[in-house]
């Protein structure tokens, strides 16, 4: 990195290192008359101590602030005590109810000492930390209507106006009473060392022109709306890129804000300081217009949690043609030249047109079919809950032969290496010869095997209801485990040498597939038995708190969600530029790959477990309201 | 008999000839491994080849820059696990503090990973890690932001740390040093995010490539290890593919020696070592304004 031409490092002394610094311990007694009791904070340049003053005989409590110079040459460090003295002054004068009084300063070696009013409560960042939803509007309009006002004040403040230039969480207490007070002014700003590549005030909060060294009033009021779109959001903006505050509409995050609310902290926000209100004292104006005109201070429940709002439902989406079974058409249908084929749990699989969805032909089998039939040259191949795998023709219709496992076949089989492969309630995976119809071998695992397995890199990568996950070679030996924390229903899909699948465990793994180590995981908000499905560098998966998610794979990050109105146990697929997929709401989904948005949604008349099926520009699913119906992607 | 040895003979012989020269001397040089990685060898066998090289650069009189380069392979039966640990770190702040923060953070950083990947790499039965690699690589993030803040109050570095394990990459990143993906087809792709406030002042349309390129706070930070409360690293999860090189380095090379350049010198030189050296020679070459660290890092079959 550059430094400046000016760079003071080669005029210091630099055979001393750098001084460790200790914290006072508790009982310590500063100027014979503060008695420090526990640290109340701890900041870039020192401690904030809670301390007793001994010279009242009542207890009075005060807050120490503590600020150790980093400078060693003398002259410097003497340089900036007077600078720390000039504007302790300053601020000893100042009066205002949301500014605790400064009562003392000194300075012990390289150390300097506020003596501070204690304000008893929390700072905002430790509410932010602590609460469970979001804080009703109400209280933060309450405290941005204090906020400003403090800020009036310091900015009307003669001969000089003072910028606070850190408003941030932190930085802002709530009392006991439920008011605000400011605590940290710019003065521990005099001991940082002023060097080009440091940053200036908080990452996050600050306006770009802070960043051009600017200190006008139009800081502290970005600053502000900063800090009230995270309370607004809860989303913190030091997690996100610096000025992407319009990339987070506070209605779309929290639409429990009114908007004429939200729009006031988007215009203390806007990127250009003209274009922001141009005082504290107008933004107050403002704030108490949104207050008077929602009636947010007199009303008194808000809800605090929310869901995404009820979108309009089916708007102009028909199906092309529907089609009935006699019962609840639960899995997921598998197209093949024209035909659609589907298990049933009338015990019967399916084959109907693709094109209108006419009946072709039926199959029965003596249990409910959860399985997705997999084709080899023209052979159809399922399980059932009759505990057999079924290989039947898709020509006929027919029989083919038939391989009984001892437990019912929930999993889908896979075609490979000459091989079917598929997963048995009886606690293991069979591999079964295709020419031959004969068991090659089967591996055990001691739980059900539901989950499809997925064969890819020399291995069989498949899960069990017991959470393992094992990865075989060819003659069916396991090359690795992996024990999730609960069942792995969801089967694995293998890219770029890592596999992928959910648990009930409420969580998304990624494991490197040559060795089982886990790249990365992610938190779903519950467990999850969908398959994922990947496009790029993203996975789209759903899971059980009703979430359909979009994560980069590259960065493990979400990079949208979509809540829908129950719980998501059908599998996503994505299919040109958008994903589609079932809810247990009983509604199909189709999403903006790119953006989550929402382009339409079809209810069907009970809920949707299945994962859709995609060919040319039609998109087929069935549903538990018995029927598969086919629309225009 | 003498027809059987005959045979034998002629079999071994190509096998021979195709080693290099000086085979039986160990441990073979880079150009050797980069031979041997080069020819179609079968098997899973894969080694991790790296080098480094650390410069002060002709104008600072001192050096902020400080990497971290270890990489083994650790072969067991017929499968190898490539492991890897890359770090670059470049200081700033008053009165060595920059020397001293990115110095902390390289040894926090490696200390922490090599602690936590040791009993699941070498321990008497080897497993998985309990975390996932991202994890742990986040975890040694924070913990190197916790020192760099207690040994370099106020000062700071920029962090670009890269763990290898099989095939797998996982980065983590602050500030403005680069990892790249340099591909033997001439490709170079940057995995990592300038966290420059330049930089995002023209991603958001408010600068121009000109004005950015000259401007006075080109090299202001709004991300860096050991600045701010909380760290919040990009993390970039991949795979490391035999044919590509990665890369990481220091502002004191990207910033004047040409991607163009850089890629060529790459894919010129046999060795990672001497690539690293040739890319000093090249940042020297245009003036050495800065501290240059190059870490060069490659799976060979
Ligand atoms: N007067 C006070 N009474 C009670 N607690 C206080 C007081 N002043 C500060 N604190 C607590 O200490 C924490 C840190 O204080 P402050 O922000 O002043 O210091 P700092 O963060 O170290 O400074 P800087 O942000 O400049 O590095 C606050 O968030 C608050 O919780
Ligand atoms: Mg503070």
């Amino acid at each position: 990195m550059t430094l400046s031409e000016d760079q003071p490092t080669r005029n210091l002394d630099i055979s001393e290192n750098a001084t460790r610094h200790s914290q006072l311990r508790q009982g310590e007694v500063l100027q014979e008359r503060y008695e420090i009791q526990e640290i109340v904070g701890i900041g870039g340049m020192g401690s904030v101590y809670r301390a007793r003053d001994k010279n009242f005989k009542a207890i009075r409590l005060v807050a120490i602030k503590e600020m150790i110079s980093q400078v060693t040459d003398p002259l410097v460090r003497k340089n900036i005590f007077q600078i720390f003295e000039r504007e302790a002054n300053i601020l000893a004068t100042l009066r205002h109810p949301s500014i605790p009084r400064i009562y003392d300063y000194f300075t012990i070696g390289e150390r300097a000492y506020l003596v501070l009013e204690f304000i008893h409560g929390k700072n905002l960042e430790q509410l932010l930390a602590e609460t469970s939803g979001f804080f009703p509007e109400e209280q933060v309009l309450a405290w941005a209507v204090e906020l400003c006002d403090v800020l009036d004040y310091l900015h009307s403040h003669k001969p000089e106006p003072i910028i606070f230039r850190d408003i941030k969480p932190s930085n802002i207490m709530n009392t006991l009473q439920n008011h605000i007070a400011l605590v940290d002014f710019g003065i521990a700003k005099v001991f940082e060392s002023k060097q080009k590549n440091t940053m200036v005030g908080t990452q996050g909060y600050s306006p770009p022109d802070q960043y051009r060294g600017e200190a006008t009033p139009k800081v502290d009021i970005y600053a502000l709306g900063a800090t009230l779109h995270h309370l607004l959001t809860l989303r913190d903006p030091q997690l996100e890129a610096p000025f992407s505050f319009g990339e987070r509409m506070i209605g779309e995050i929290n639409p429990n804000v009114s908007r004429e609310f939200a729009a006031v902290v988007e215009r203390a926000l806007e990127y250009k300081p003209e274009d922001r209100y141009d005082s504290a004292m107008e933004m107050k104006d403002a704030l108490i217009n949104v207050a008077r005109k929602t009636g947010t201070l007199l009303n008194l429940s808000i809800p605090t949690t929310v869901s995404s709002g009820a979108p309009s439902r089916g708007v102009g989406v028909k199906p092309l043609w529907t089609f009935e079974a006699e019962d609840e058409l639960r899995s997921s249908p598998t197209y093949h030249d024209g035909t659609l084929y589907i298990g049933c749990y009338d015990n019967n699989l399916y084959a109907v047109d693709a094109a209108n969805g006419d009946f072709k032909w039926k199959y029965a089998t003596d249990g409910g079919i959860a399985s997705k039939p997999a084709i080899y040259e023209s052979n159809l191949y399922f399980g059932s809950e009759d505990k057999r795998l079924h290989v039947i023709s898709t020509r006929s219709g027919k029989v083919v032969w038939t391989h009984y496992t001892n437990g019912p076949v929930r999993s889908s089989p896979r075609i490979a290496e000459g091989h079917v492969f598929i997963g048995s309630d009886d606690g293991s995976l069979h591999a079964v010869s295709l020419s031959s119809g004969r068991l090659a071998w089967r591996s055990e695992v001691g739980s059900p095997v539901r989950s499809t397995p997925w064969v890819g890199n020399e291995h069989i990568y498949f899960g069990s209801e017991a959470g393992d996950f094992t990865a075989t070679d060819f003659r069916g030996d396991a090359r690795w485990r992996f024990k999730a924390k609960r069942a792995i229903t969801s089967s694995p899909v293998l890219q770029d040498g890592v596999v992928y699948f959910n648990s009930m465990d409420g969580t998304l793994y990624a494991l490197d597939a040559n060795t089982g180590w886990a790249v990365w995981r992610f938190r779903l908000g519950k467990g999850s038995i969908c398959t994922p499905a990947i496009a790029g560098n993203m996975l789209y998966t759903g899971a059980a708190d009703h979430i359909i998610y979009a994560i980069d794979t590259r960065s493990a990050k979400e990079m949208w969600r979509y809540t829908t109105e129950h719980q998501v146990n059908g599998s996503p697929i994505v299919h040109r530029d958008a994903v589609y997929c079932g809810s247990v709401d009983g509604s199909l989904y189709c999403l903006d790959a790119a953006s989550g948005r929402m382009r339409w949604r079809y209810q069907t008349d009970a809920p949707i477990t299945g994962t859709p099926v995609a060919h040319d520009d039609m998109i087929f699913i069935g549903s538990t309201d018995k029927k598969l119906y086919a629309f225009l992607a | 008999m003498a027809n059987f040895l005959k045979k034998l003979f002629r079999k071994k012989k190509p096998a021979t000839a195709s080693l290099p020269s000086n085979a039986a001397t160990a441990p073979l040089s880079e150009a050797q491994l980069w031979d041997l990685g080069n020819g179609e060898r079968p098997g899973k066998y894969i080694h991790l080849i790296a080098g480094s090289a650390l410069d002060q650069g002709q104008r600072r009189e001192n050096n902020e820059d400080s990497l971290l380069c270890f990489n083994g392979t650790l072969g067991a039966g017929d499968l190898a696990t490539p492991f890897g640990m890359y770090i670059v770190a470049d200081g700033m702040g008053g009165h060595r503090s920059g020397e001293i923060a990115s110095e902390t953070a390289v040894r926090a950083l490696g200390q922490y990973l090599i602690q936590h990947l040791y009993k699941p790499l070498f321990g008497p039965d080897p497993q998985p890690a309990d975390e996932s690699l991202r994890e742990i690589m986040e975890a040694a993030v924070n913990e190197a932001h916790r020192a760099v803040k207690r040994s370099a109050p106020g000062g700071g570095c920029t962090l670009t740390a890269a763990l290898v394990v099989g095939t797998q990459l996982v980065i983590a990143h602050l500030g403005d040093s680069r990892a790249y993906m340099v591909h033997r087809d001439g490709r170079m792709e940057q995995l990592t995010k300038d966290h420059t406030l330049v930089k995002r002042l023209q991603e958001m349309g408010q600068l121009s490539e000109e004005e950015a390129a000259d401007h006075p706070q080109k090299s202001v930070l709004y991300r860096a290890l050991g600045q701010g409360d909380i760290v919040q690293a990009d993390f970039f999860t991949g795979s490391l593919s035999p044919n590509s090189f990665l890369l990481l380095c220091s502002d004191g090379l990207w910033g004047f020696v040409e991607e163009d350049d850089i890629q060529t010198i790459i894919n010129a030189t046999t060795s990672p070592y001497l690539a690293c050296l040739h890319l000093v020679e090249a940042a020297n070459a245009a003036g050495g304004a800065d501290n240059i660290a190059v870490i060069l890092a490659r799976l060979v079959h």
